[in-house]
């Protein structure tokens, strides 16, 4: 039961995971690529370390509740980092003046 | 447009703190509870990262714990009013489940972006401003924080004037109504609605 | 189970190396940081699965917890660098909103 569990959470942080790549590599300018990286990066990360967290109460003791419970910290902490961390970067590139990537009709307005 | 001035900013905030903050009443406890505060979290910090019960090894933790919490006793919580803590902490806690459905939601939104045959296609980007009601520091770092994970939104700069200049990747008529629903929960959360 | 983290592991190694191709070929400095952040986010999973396969979480988990903190510090302090323009080839103009809400 608790294997299933930890399979279905790990494998859609893994889809949350593959989707960052993708779009860090396939979107067309610096913004719009922060946005797979700050977003999908924070789900990811969310849902993998829970289904681990999930897996590894398996044989339930005090050691193994701490151990979840660290997991559970560090994925507080990427909460809170990981948009601190996009806002640093798109801060350095906003003050650099990098110009965002307009759409030519959207340009026209 | 002139480059915004961050001593300027700092200032600012600071005065607006300090209007709307009452004055403490009495400096010794707000003291003292600031650092119990402070070394009731570091040490909780402690217990689950080390992970040992007994009597030496809490001792230094507790040790460390004060030594840390002394140090940065004017750090963490300044004003050491606890009814405001406890008040805040309960907002967040009301306010994080309806965040991290947002998340989901904004990140399917994403996913689909990412995996279709032509991004470029599905994507408007824009930078847009917008003004905030909220004045302490810690609600405006959360409305902040939270708008870079929710909808399709990215914040760039939270300047002087309390004007939040955010990047949109898919930009729409309904993202304005979405992010003034954010903001008024977050104020909620922090007590500052009015 | 234990052959799943290991795909899963696996799988991740594969994403880093993707994402390796951006912050190798830039164009940018600052895309060549969204490549390195998004590799170390990888990383913290995958240190807590490595964990798993050698039996060790205890370990690991600290490993992951104090390698997130100093992606995080790493990224802060390369982007306060790149704020003098280092490394840049950009327009030197302002960027400015073409939307406003009051």
């Amino acid at each position: 039961m608790l294997d299933v569990l930890t399979v279905l959470l790990t494998l859609g942080g893994l889809v949350f995971f593959a989707g960052a790549t993708m779009g860090i590599l396939r979107f067309p300018d610096f913004y719009t690529r922060l946005h797979a990286a700050g977003k999908l990066d924070t789900l990811g990360a969310l849902l993998t370390m829970a289904g681990l967290a999930v897996y590894n109460l398996d044989p339930f003791s005090m050691a193994t509740l701490l151990t979840s419970l660290k997991i559970g910290l560090a994925v507080g902490f990427i909460f809170i980092a990981s948009p601190t961390a996009t806002h640093a970067i798109v801060d350095a590139g906003v003050r650099a003046g990098l110009r965002p990537w307009v759409k030519q009709e959207d340009e026209q307005q | 447009m002139k480059p915004i001035d961050l001593e300027e900013l700092s200032t600012n905030r600071r005065e607006i703190l300090q209007a709307t903050q009452p004055p403490p009443k009495n400096p010794y406890v707000q003291k003292g509870l600031s650092l119990g505060i402070s070394f009731l979290l570091l040490f909780g910090a402690w217990v689950l990262l080390s992970g040992k019960f007994d009597a030496f090894h809490l001792s230094l933790g507790a040790a460390s714990s004060l030594f840390v919490a002394w140090i940065s006793r004017d750090l963490l919580f300044p004003s050491g009013d606890v009814a405001t803590l406890a008040r805040s902490m309960a907002g967040v806690a009301a306010y994080t489940p309806w965040l991290l459905l947002q998340i989901v939601k904004s990140n399917i939104h994403v996913l689909r972006i990412a995996f279709a045959r032509n991004p470029e296609r599905l994507i408007h980007p824009h930078i847009i401003s917008m003004h905030t009601k909220l004045k302490g520091e810690i609600p405006l770092v959360t409305f902040a924080n939270s708008i870079t994970l929710t909808p399709g939104t990215i914040t760039i700069q939270v300047s002087a004037g309390n004007e939040v200049r955010i990047h949109a990747l898919d930009y729409t008529t309904g993202d304005m109504d979405a992010l003034r629903e954010m903001e008024s929960r977050v104020a909620r959360a922090f007590g500052e609605s009015d | 189970m234990h052959g799943f983290l290991l795909g899963a592991a696996l799988f991740l190694i594969l994403l880093m190396a993707l994402s390796l191709y951006r912050a190798a070929y830039g164009p940018t400095v600052v895309d060549r940081l969204v490549g390195a952040n998004a590799i170390g986010s990888k990383t913290v999973v995958l240190l807590i699965i490595i964990g798993h396969l050698f039996s060790r979480e205890d370990m690991f988990v600290d490993i992951a917890l104090a390698y997130a903190m100093l992606n995080f510090i790493a990224v802060l302090a390369a982007s306060r660098y790149f704020h003098k323009r280092k490394g840049l080839d950009a327009v030197e103009e302002e960027i400015t909103p073409r939307i406003h809400w009051d």
